[in-house]
């Protein structure tokens, strides 16, 4: 007998999941998931053992590195939200959203490493780095929130109004504390950008972090990991708009001056060192360079474009499953429905734990136990992500209403619960996508041959014009999926505060 | 005719803050009695269900006001619902991802009767207001309980359709107490009737005897 379900929301979500669950399946064929590491056991254990006696004194200019990362954070979030606010409000101008779009779709490392080889290692480096690619987020969530908010109050107004007073007396009223919440959500997310920039030498956490992993000081390390995490953890005691005058004229103070900043040297990066190398000081005629720009084009591309992005795909979308199978295993840790009271703040401290250590830094750490291989890419991203989005759906699940006599454990699991979050969820988990795939592409970094790897490659080869050439390929991947997930997005049903996902 | 009391109340107050949303001093009901509940919306009517399905919660079926419904799965696995208990849990999971086709078959009917033909495999987001309620009254079914307590479980139904609905909860309970706002309903369908009035039992008799004043006391009061 045949039964067919065809009509319910349910097998509507199911297929879509299978879909991904069966694509996920398939590249897990052609990843490499080699243990390559020596001994993993004997690593984890002196991980562990690290972990368990942290040394706080081993770290020569420890709180420097804390108030860098501080300040470097602080400044770049405003700036960017300044630029950002300023976008979002001709966010309407399809220029200015492909602009956005495209400063987002680009890492901050990425930018970092760009702007690494103009400024040199220096503030204005860091600063930037950070700065850019937030401008296009805040832009785009800044707008986001000033299309949902409330339009009433405004068609109130007498129509003889000007533009400026109706904004500043409806619309920047309603919209503000939702700002507010991002911008505070979106200065954590800076902490994590700003600490991981240590790791291409800015005197921040993530480059004492990258010394002590490496030469094997592992109470060293877990004193700085620990260090982090309290900074993340008190940020809502310490971090009060009253006091950000103070702090940003604190950090101003504290960030390292100077800098070798050259015009000539500007001049060279824009119009020499980023043009295709055939191209310098070519005399061929305009067609005939046009035909060795293509043929520079595809050489690079076939010799390592198409197995970045390829890679870069692969371990995407084994990650954006493993996020989602993770977050569903672990939001009722988080879940009043599941937990009670005493469970439910252990499982947020494990949450938080996970989602407060950068993609990066989690797998760097997994790539010394495990080896270079995509295992610990998928570990650590899957990790990160499923517990950000476990987070969220576990308290999406707290705001539901249930009938008094509803079932309990697997039953209530998989009969009340999961069909009820299961849309929200899978709104997340595609909001995260976009994320997801630009930290893929920063992971090559670490040795894993998704497009950051060649694209480290070509900078340390002095090779800009391919490194360009790459990272405009890595933004262009990440806008497209960018626009495949909200196709799926609004295929499903948006819910409101699915951007706080999206760091 | 002798009666043993199912639920008997004495003394219970119950408040949320400095307010009293319930205080009886003396209720029983016994097996075989058909109770309607009537009062004004806040009356109490509510709270004195729920007090009720404190007594014995695992002999009542409740059909709850917000109907607690999930609404992205069909009609099939929310009438389903009713029955979890009395699967194992692998059953149940197996059945959520391919329904058996056994109880496939008897939900089917069961829907035929609710009048909910056609629209087994239909999510409860694409349903009416009323097909919305009778599949939450099909969940209370399914759960072959005892004891069946309603909130308002008719509201979104026509009459013609709430008298048989009614009718079958009846035969199919042998305890029946429903909240509900249909005067005519209540007497026609009920052996006895109980009024509330801010959160007192202000009126308590068989419905043979109610007179329209007695009822008007209520809701005009």
């Amino acid at each position: 007998m045949i039964i067919h379900t065809g009509g319910s929301t349910a097998s509507g979500l199911k297929r879509t999941s299978l879909w991904f669950i069966c694509i996920a399946a398939a590249c897990l064929l052609f990843a490499d998931l080699e243990i390559a590491g020596s001994d993993p056991w004997l690593e984890l254990g002196r991980i562990g053992l690290g972990l368990l006696t942290p040394n706080f004194f081993a770290t020569e200019s420890l709180w420097q590195a804390l108030f860098n990362t501080l300040a470097f954070a602080l400044v770049g979030v405003v700036i960017a939200n300044i630029f950002g606010f300023m976008l979002a409000l001709v966010f309407h101008w399809p220029l200015v959203r492909y602009f956005c779009s495209a400063t987002r779709a680009i890492h901050e490392l990425f930018w970092a490493l760009i702007f690494l080889q103009i400024f040199g290692l220096s503030t204005v480096t860091g600063i930037l780095a950070i700065a850019i690619p937030y401008s296009g987020i805040f832009a785009k969530v800044y707008a986001e929130i000033l299309e949902e908010s409330d339009q009433r109050p405004q068609q109130a107004l007498p129509p003889q109004r000007s533009l400026v007073s109706a904004f500043f007396y409806t619309r920047l009223p309603i919209a503000l504390p939702h700002f507010k919440s991002y911008c505070l959500y979106r200065l954590e997310c800076g902490i994590r950008s700003s600490a991981i920039l240590g790791f291409i030498g800015l005197p921040t956490l993530g480059f004492h972090l990258d010394t002590a992993f490496k030469q094997g000081h592992y109470s060293q390390a877990s004193a700085l990991l620990y260090l982090f995490f309290i900074l993340i953890a008190t940020m809502k005691y310490w971090m009060r708009f009253k006091l950000a005058p103070i702090y940003l004229i604190s950090a101003i103070y504290v960030l390292p001056a100077g800098g070798e900043f050259s015009w000539p040297l500007l001049l060279r990066f824009i119009t020499e060192d980023i043009i295709p190398s055939p191209l310098r000081m070519s005399e061929e005629p305009l067609l005939a360079q046009l035909h060795t720009v293509t043929i520079w084009c595809w050489s690079l591309l076939s010799q390592q474009g198409v197995e970045g992005i390829l890679n870069t795909l692969i371990l995407s979308l084994i990650a954006l499953v493993g996020s989602g199978l993770i977050s569903l295993t672990m939001f009722p840790l988080v879940s009043r429905h599941f937990s009670n009271r005493p469970a439910r703040g252990l499982g947020q401290a494990a949450l938080v734990v996970f989602r407060s250590i950068p993609e990066l830094i989690l797998a760097f750490i997994c790539t010394l136990i495990l080896g270079p291989s995509m295992l610990p890419a998928i570990l650590a991203l899957s990790l990160h992500n499923g517990a950000i989005i476990g987070f969220l759906v576990g308290q999406y699940s707290n705001t539901l209403r249930l009938r008094d006599d509803a079932c309990s454990g697997l039953n209530l699991y998989f009969y009340e619960v999961l069909p009820r979050i299961y849309p929200q969820f899978l709104a997340f988990l595609f909001y995260r996508w976009e994320v997801i795939m630009r930290e893929t592409a920063i992971l090559g970094i670490l040795g894993i041959h998704t497009l950051g790897f060649y694209i480290d490659s070509a900078f340390e080869d002095l090779r800009f014009d391919r490194a360009i050439f790459l990272i405009m390929i890595t933004a262009a991947l990440n806008m497209l999926i960018d626009a495949l997930s909200r196709r799926l997005r609004s295929r499903i049903h948006l819910g409101n505060f699915e951007r706080m996902a999206n760091c | 005719m002798y009666k043993p009391a199912i639920f008997e109340l004495s003394n219970q107050r119950i408040s949320h803050g400095n307010q009293t949303l319930l205080e009886v001093e003396s209720l029983t009901i016994g097996q075989h009695e058909k109770v309607a509940l009537i009062g004004r919306s806040g009356s109490g009517k509510s709270t004195l269900l729920r007090l009720l399905r404190s007594q014995a919660p695992k002999a009542c079926a409740i059909c709850p006001q917000h109907l607690g419904l999930v609404p992205s799965l069909s009609v099939f696995h929310n009438i389903y619902m009713g029955a979890l208990h009395r699967h194992p849990s692998w059953f149940n999971l197996l059945n959520l991802i391919k329904p058996n086709p056994k109880i496939h078959k008897q939900i089917e009917a069961l829907c035929a009767v609710l009048e909910l033909d056609g629209k087994t495999s239909t999510s409860v987001d694409r349903l009416s207001g009323g097909q919305m309620q009778r599949t939450a009254l099909g969940r209370a079914l399914y759960q072959q309980a005892d004891i069946f307590l309603g909130d308002e479980p008719v509201s979104s139904v026509d009459s013609h359709q709430a008298q048989r609905i009614i009718d079958i909860i009846n035969e199919a309970h042998t305890t029946v107490v429903i909240a509900l706002h249909d005067q005519q309903l209540a007497k026609s369908h009920f052996n006895r009737i109980i009024g509330l009035h801010q959160g007192r039992i202000v009126l308590d008799t068989t419905s043979d005897q109610v007179t329209e004043a007695d009822i008007n006391a209520i809701y005009q009061a």
